[in-house]
């Protein structure tokens, strides 16, 4: 069990939270995850690690409430524990001197790119951040970039904050200015990453995606988060989960990432109904 | 109570297994054997006719003195049973259960020759449930301490019989788990219905009253390095398990619907799927669908039964070979024949087909037949030419085997591995070229038993042991 120290939403359902876990935050490069479950009858779900504070010996964590497990996590508050937690998971992010970074993080994929942007600028790059969201209550993480980038770009699909656009616009205008750019590492829902894959494809530059396949055990035991890259069947756990961007088979991933679709429907709303339940309960005392 | 003679020994049958009947169990996942009462077990107990040089010791992997173990059943001293197989044994509820007794103890039983051989594993299992139902399940006995530290890797059958010989020598023993819950592949692996998971873990308790410290949640190579605990514990045990499970690498093995059985199993058993939404970790829905099975050991038995309990109209196994070569226990395969399962052999797999979704729903397979033995010396399936059939499947289990978890190799660069990525160790020792450091089980010997892997477990704590006393 690992304690909540710091719970809030930075977003619409988006929450962040810093867990005291000493071991993992000792332990943490960027681009490595964590599998945590929420209660003794939870599922296993993995969540990139944002941040880590060995000081305070906790690592940050942002998770966007969609399925049952990530509503239910988003329901706990500073104080509550996390049934397991076990990490940091994963191969870390190949960091070194590219020259220019362009990090790119799309919703909830801003908080996984924060990590490893840092690390790029702790390397000596240029890193230029670009922000995306569907609209202004989206973006989030604003402030930590500004603090670690050399520049911040936002886009907002709806033009309520930054640029409207897409962040594969932005990343277009900075190649077409001429600004040589090194390397680009994108994270976010996976028609973004694509889209940033196809910009970046004709120029041959070296891009970089984190993959979040579903996943069970995230030590390589159950093969569940398979995916293919450069035509090769890799386990996102333990060969990842960053791949090049310009190899990786997307259209698998979105496949393969639908599998429970129906079952996910039905869990949500199981966990819908108590909720309404334990409403009325309190609100019939 | 009277003596009997020899002669009348002979002369008692071997006493079946009583279990559930197969058209019920098929649909639940409760236990499919129900265990012999006193009585059975006295009288079975008594066909054992004490051999001065038992066989049956020496086919076991970890040397259960089987003969006064079942004397004792006979004299109904079944708590005495139960203690006796408990200085041998961390785990005899298990072992009664899962062990492969054909081809150990029970194989080379005097008995075996003219007849059936002593119900050994049976026996074991009696007297392991009686003493937990009876009289709650006593830790093993705790040497005198010697102030050392020992940590486990891995809380599977490997460690958990290491850390038991190692805590009743003595030593301080920390087993560091990666999933949630110790047990390894007891938990995630072995379905309820032949293994319950309270057994397992009121088992897992007792060495938990018995001093061992468990550490879940603990992937050993990320959260601490083997070099780490090598600074605070005096020696390391890995028994990592099988790692990454193989794939038949045939086109359209990604499609949804298409799982290894380490992943199938790990749903339904450790994460609970069959009780969705009960429990949050769903599995696909095989209520009226076909699920076909790839392979012939164990596994392949345990994840094509769970099939026909998660609702599966049709649960099939898809053989290279013919039954005779599977490597399964007898028992799991009549048990799963016995409950409808369909036994398709001498078929080869060549490409899953899907739905423009992505789903699965079918597969094609080449017949085969029987030519000249390989080098496992059994016969090597040969296609025959142009003989392909296509069969609808919803659901694809491969259960094909693993290969070995690269987290422990690739974060201790100087342990040595074979060119697999199993382990180097000496077979008496179980040492590996890295001082303070032995290992063991399925890491070391590639996918095996549970049993091989608690005998692994012993001759490793018995050799850490001696190091630890050496240094």
């Amino acid at each position: 069990m690992n304690k909540i120290i710091f719970a809030e939403f930075i977003g619409p359902d988006t929450k962040m939270f810093r867990i005291d876990a000493p071991l993992i935050a000792a332990k943490q490069k960027p681009g490595q995850f964590i599998i945590l479950r929420v209660s003794p009858e939870g599922e296993r779900i993995p969540l990139t690690i944002a941040d880590s504070d060995t000081k305070e010996g906790s690592i940050t964590i942002i998770a966007q409430g969609i399925g049952k497990t990530t509503k239910e996590l988003n329901n706990l508050n500073a104080g509550d524990y996390i049934q397991d937690l076990v990490g940091p998971l994963g191969k870390p992010s190949h960091i070194e001197n590219f020259g220019t970074a362009v990090s790119i993080g799309g919703g909830v994929g801003t908080a996984i790119a924060y990590s490893t942007a840092k690390g790029l600028k702790h390397a000596g790059n240029k890193v230029i951040s670009i922000i995306g969201g569907r609209s202004k209550e989206y973006v989030i993480l604003e402030k930590e970039m500004r603090d670690i980038a050399d520049e911040v770009i936002i886009t907002t699909d709806d033009g309520s904050y930054g640029k409207k656009g897409f962040v594969t616009d932005s990343l277009k205008e900075i190649i077409d200015s001429g600004e040589k750019v090194d390397f680009v590492l994108a994270i976010g829902p996976i028609p973004m990453m694509k889209a940033v894959a196809d910009v970046t494809r004709p120029y041959g530059i070296k891009t970089v995606v984190s993959l979040n396949p579903i996943m069970v055990d995230g030590t390589g035991m159950c093969g569940g988060c398979r995916a293919v890259v450069d035509d090769k069947t890799v386990f996102v756990c333990v060969d990842g989960p960053e791949f090049d961007a310009h190899k990786v088979d997307f259209r698998l991933l979105t496949q393969r990432n639908r599998i429970y679709n129906d079952q996910e429907k039905e869990s949500v709303e199981n966990h819908n109904c108590r909720m309404l339940k334990m409403a009325d309960e309190v609100a019939n005392g | 109570m009277a003596e009997i003679t020899q002669a009348q020994r002979m002369k008692i049958q071997r006493h079946p297994m009583p279990e559930q009947d197969p058209k019920v169990r098929a649909r639940n996942f409760k236990e499919v054997n129900f265990g012999y009462d006193e009585k059975t077990a006295i009288e079975e107990a008594n066909r054992c006719i004490q051999c001065p040089k038992p066989n049956c010791v020496k086919g076991c992997p970890v040397n259960v003195k089987i003969p006064t173990f079942i004397q004792a059943i006979a004299d109904g001293a079944f708590r005495d049973a139960a203690q006796i197989l408990k200085q041998d044994n961390a785990l005899p509820a298990v072992c009664g259960r899962v062990c492969p007794q054909e081809v150990q103890c029970e194989k080379v039983c005097i008995l075996a020759k003219k007849g059936k051989p002593v119900a050994i594993g049976n026996l074991e299992r009696f007297a392991a449930d009686w003493e937990r139902e009876n009289i709650g399940v006593h830790p093993p006995h705790v040497g005198k301490k010697t102030g050392k530290k020992v940590a486990i890797v891995g809380g599977g059958p490997a460690g958990l019989s290491c850390a038991g010989d190692l805590i009743s020598m003595g030593h301080d023993v920390t087993v560091f788990e990666a999933l949630h819950t110790i047990g390894g592949v007891l938990m995630y692996g072995i379905p309820e219905f032949r293994l319950p998971k309270d057994i397992v873990q009121k088992e897992v308790e007792s060495l938990m009253e018995a001093g061992v410290v468990f550490k879940p949640n603990m992937v050993i190579g990320l959260s601490t390095t083997i070099d780490e605990l090598l600074q605070e514990y005096n020696a390391v045990f890995v028994g990592v398990g099988a790692g990454l499970p193989y794939f038949l690498n045939i086109p359209g093995e990604n499609l949804n619907g298409v799982y290894s059985s380490n992943e199938y199993l790990t749903r339904v058993n450790l994460m609970k799927a069959y009780t969705f939404p009960s429990a949050d970790t769903p599995i696909y829905d095989v209520a009226e669908k076909n699920v076909a099975v790839f392979g012939g050991g164990n596994t392949a038995m345990d994840a094509v039964r769970t099939s026909l309990r998660l609702g599966a109209k049709k649960a099939m196994i898809m053989y290279r070979r013919t039954e005779e070569e599977m490597p399964a226990r007898k028992e799991e395969i009549h048990h799963a024949k016995e409950e409808g399962v369909e036994f398709n052999t001498l078929l080869a797999p060549l490409e899953f087909k899907g739905d423009e979704r992505g789903k699965l729903n079918a597969v094609v397979l080449q017949k085969c037949e029987l030519g000249e033995p390989d080098a496992s010396g059994r016969r090597r399936p040969v296609p025959i030419d142009g003989a392909i059939v296509e069969i609808p499947i919803d659901v694809a289990v491969v259960a094909i085997g693993n290969g070995s978890n690269p987290i422990v190799s690739r974060t201790t660069p100087d342990l040595e591995v074979n060119k697999w990525g199993n382990i180097i160790v000496d077979e008496t020792t179980m040492k590996t070229n890295k001082k303070g450091v032995f290992a063991g089980g399925d890491i070391v010997s590639g996918g095996a038993t549970v049993i091989l892997a608690m005998g692994a477990g012993r001759t490793a704590a018995k050799s850490i042991d001696e190091y630890l006393k050496s240094e």
